[in-house]
């Protein structure tokens, strides 16, 4: 049986192996997924005119920006992460994930601690319009995270496996996966400013 | 013994259930949106029996539905929405599609650009058996508390907000669907553009893997907003938020709880952002099929190609700026009606370039009709028609008069059923010797096609008539109790014995499928005389697909050429 191709090496005439193609597109249907979230937003905030509550009433603004430094500073250990690879210095890559992992972790406990802390002062997203786009939109940035977690340590533990047999392969997966990652990191700097600032 | 037991056990699963092979999965597909096609049409089949004679038991069968559903066998109007959401949900999403992209795209693309499969062999596994999780949780909804959705195929809120449980199952059921279609749409858009084999530039692609690609475009970017759209509604349902809920709303006489502050036509929109582009996603893959069938049986090549490849793209891209012509009379003003007017008036101009470049194919060609022909023949001038009556729709005035009225249903119809419906039957007589190696009957073809055929018209052009005397869709009793529907209502029982019909004229089908698979005529590898890259391989093709290198040397419609040997002159083939 023939091989598939490009699955490594780039093909010439786009310039991409197959997983970086499939992980632009993926992104690109994300694109389109906050864009419908966002402009629901924008609907909803233009229909209730004056009723619509200033993001800082109910959102803490300083552990927001707090939590938006952690989300950029993984993105930045991801890039390490991958360049370390492409170095081929396997230890740094091992160390730069495992602390892209560990930020991912603290965002989302700070999070679940926003979160709580609504709760507990009684504020659902059954309250108002601004609580239920604010619960959505985070909440489904949440999960976003959380899948990347879940594949950043795959790659990070039993993933890496892959290294000894086929480094180039991996270094790959790694430069997929931080795409992503970026992006996560991108909507969360959109939805801050929208749902906190604006 | 066991050992070797086990084995031939675990080879079977990884071969036929959980494969990674693009032939298998095509198959796979293939089968499933089959049956749920057959389930579709036979739900409808209840419907019109409620709408031929109303109040009246269904014999026979009527009793088993059970005292919730159809007590003493007449037919509850809960039920009847229950069955009119389902059937265009399982239509669409779970009988068209998977069939049209799913099973077609997946067998042919990969063979027909020279790949050995697709690009990610277990997204396209993952794209299946999610597609599977998603029809069978829409199945399992018939049987919860209060049945299954019954707020129509579009669920609009705030109705779709405050129906039964059965809704909720179809948000997850098409979350699943949604996943799918994302999987398979990127998988094949990665595997168009870096599979295709030495030579097979874009301009030598066969037209159906360019309305694939279109399509996979389609799926990729307009599904992710309903996706937004249906976390929205499942917020409203199960945390009581009020996306689409606006403030004062009384639900049967009592003011609702919830905080208000939504917009019923935020979910509108989202939902016509996806639904839009796709009506292009059911019809594109029908072209592209009718294109490949009527180059091989005109012996010509296609008229107007390289105009076909730039139309197609060009309303792939137009597709997303016109959704708001399903939404003339929420009263959105007339500067945007008037946008949406004129996009879908543009849109309309490809489609008859693509139409028209048919026509020329046909023009002075040697033709055979085979069976796989016929059904390609039928499609051009029922896609004509449901065409052409699309347009009234598209004007804002016209549509006043003629929306949410049978008028709609017999023209979107006319696209989907004997229009796409039989794009796909084409498709499946003219690939099924690849498949299987051997051929499909021609007497039982015909037996299927004519009656076929005739029963279709019977069925939706009554229905033009109804929708201009104001005969509103998706009323349980057929418009018996409206006055002005009176003078049309007696066309019901003719289109319900049409249906009926047209359900008997799928028994030579259903036989011809199975038994040809054992006792078909056998043939060769390419039987057609064909001139794509799909004949080259062995038959059935081998997992991996290919037996020898190949290259692409030329176009992929080069019959009749003047001075070749034969009137076909197939892609692999150099030039003298
Ligand atoms: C010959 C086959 C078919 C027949 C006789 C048929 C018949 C019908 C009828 C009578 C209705 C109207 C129910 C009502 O308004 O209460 C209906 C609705 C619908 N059908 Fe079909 N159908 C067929 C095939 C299809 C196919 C192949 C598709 C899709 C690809 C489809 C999609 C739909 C949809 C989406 C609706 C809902 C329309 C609405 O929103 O009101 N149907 N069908
Ligand atoms: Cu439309």
């Amino acid at each position: 049986m023939q091989e598939i191709p490009y699955t490594v090496a780039v093909r010439q005439d786009t310039g991409l192996y197959n997983a970086k193609m499939g992980i632009w597109l993926f992104l690109a249907s994300e694109v389109m997924l906050f864009g419908g979230l966002f402009s629901a937003y924008v609907l909803l905030r233009v229909g209730a005119g004056e009723h619509w509550p200033l993001g800082a009433t109910y959102l803490n603004v300083a552990i927001g920006t707090f939590n938006t430094f952690v989300l950029m500073s993984s993105s930045i250990t991801m890039l390490m992460a991958w360049a370390s690879l492409k170095m081929k210095n396997f230890g740094h890559f091992k160390m730069y994930q495992g602390i892209t992992i560990a930020l991912a972790l603290l965002f989302l406990s700070v999070k679940g601690y926003e979160y709580s802390m609504k709760f507990k002062h009684h504020h659902f997203p059954s309250d108002n319009t601004f609580l239920a786009i604010y619960f959505t939109l985070t909440g489904i940035h949440a999960l976003h995270i959380i899948g990347g977690v879940v594949v950043n340590s795959y790659l990070w533990g039993p993933g890496s496996k892959m290294w000894q047999a086929e480094p180039e392969r991996f270094t790959n997966r790694i430069e997929v996966a931080g795409l992503y990652w970026h992006f996560v990191d991108l909507v969360w700097i959109f939805l801050f400013s929208v749902m906190y600032l604006l | 013994m066991s050992e070797s037991h086990h084995e031939h056990e675990s080879s079977f699963w990884k071969k036929y259930i959980f494969s990674v092979d693009h032939k298998i999965i095509g198959l796979q597909y293939g089968i499933t949106s089959l049956i749920f096609l057959l389930f579709g049409f036979t739900i409808m089949m209840l419907m019109r029996w409620q709408l031929a004679y109303p109040e009246q038991p269904l014999p026979v069968i009527g009793k088993i539905f059970g005292e919730n559903r159809m007590p003493g066998g007449i037919m509850l109007p809960e039920f009847y929405n229950q069955l009119g959401a389902m059937h265009g949900t399982i239509m669409v999403f779970l009988g068209v599609v998977p069939l049209a992209v799913g099973a077609f795209g997946n067998y042919i693309v990969p063979l027909q650009i020279g790949a050995p499969d697709m690009a990610f062999p277990k997204l396209n596994m993952a794209s299946y058996w999610s597609f599977f999780v998603g029809g069978v949780i829409m199945l399992v909804s018939f049987f919860v508390p209060g049945g299954a959705a019954s707020s129509g195929w579009t669920s609009y809120p705030p109705l779709s907000d405050i129906a039964t449980v059965g809704q909720t199952m179809w948000l997850f059921g098409m979350a699943f669907l949604i996943t799918s279609s994302l999987l398979g749409s990127v998988n094949f858009i990665v595997t168009i553009f870096q599979l295709r084999v030495k030579g097979l530039t874009f301009m030598r692609l066969p037209f159906f893997v360019w309305a694939q690609l279109v399509t996979s475009f389609l799926l990729l970017l307009a599904f992710p907003p309903l996706e937004a759209a249906s976390v929205m509604q499942l917020m409203d349902r199960l945390a009581g938020t009020s996306f689409f809920l606006p403030s004062g709303l009384l639900i049967s006489g009592q003011p609702l709880a919830n905080s208000g502050g939504g917009s019923v036509l935020l979910w509108q929109h989202l939902f016509w952002f996806l639904a839009h582009p796709e009506v292009y996603v059911l019809i594109l893959p029908a072209m592209g099929i009718v294109t490949e069938i009527l180059a091989n049986n005109t012996r010509k090549p296609i008229g107007a190609y390289k105009l076909m490849v730039y139309a197609i793209i060009f309303l792939g891209f137009m597709s997303f700026i016109v959704w708001a012509h399903h939404m003339f009379l929420t009263g959105m003003g007339t500067a945007i009606s008037s946008f949406f007017q004129a996009t879908t008036m543009i849109i309309s101009i490809p489609s008859v370039v693509i139409l028209a470049a048919f026509f020329l194919t046909l023009w002075g060609g040697a033709i055979r009709f085979t069976i796989p022909m016929l059904f390609a023949l039928a499609f051009l001038p029922m896609f004509g028609i449901g065409g052409l009556t699309g347009l009234p729709l598209g004007l804002a005035a016209a549509d006043i008069h003629l929306h949410d009225t049978y008028y709609v249903i017999g023209h979107f119809h006319y696209i989907v059923a004997p229009g796409t419906i039989f794009a796909l039957f084409a498709g499946i007589y003219y690939w099924f010797p690849k498949a299987t190696g051997r051929k499909m009957n021609t007497l039982l073809g015909h037996l299927h096609f004519w009656p076929s055929f005739v029963c279709m018209n019977l069925i939706f052009m009554p229905m033009f008539i109804q929708g201009l005397a104001g005969v509103s869709r998706r009323l349980y009793d057929g418009g018996l109790t409206y006055a002005h529907a009176q003078g049309a209502l007696h066309w019901n029982v003719f289109i319900s014995m049409a249906v009926w019909t047209l359900a008997l004229s799928q028994i030579p089908f259903i036989i011809n499928l199975l038994v040809s698979m054992k006792c078909g005529e056998k043939v060769g590898d390419n039987p057609w005389e064909a001139t794509t890259l799909e004949w080259a391989t062995p038959t059935p093709p081998p997992h991996g697909n290919f037996t020898r290198e190949l290259s692409v040397y030329r176009g992929p419609y080069e019959y009749s050429v003047p001075g070749a040997s034969r009137d076909f002159s197939p892609q692999y083939e150099e030039k003298p």
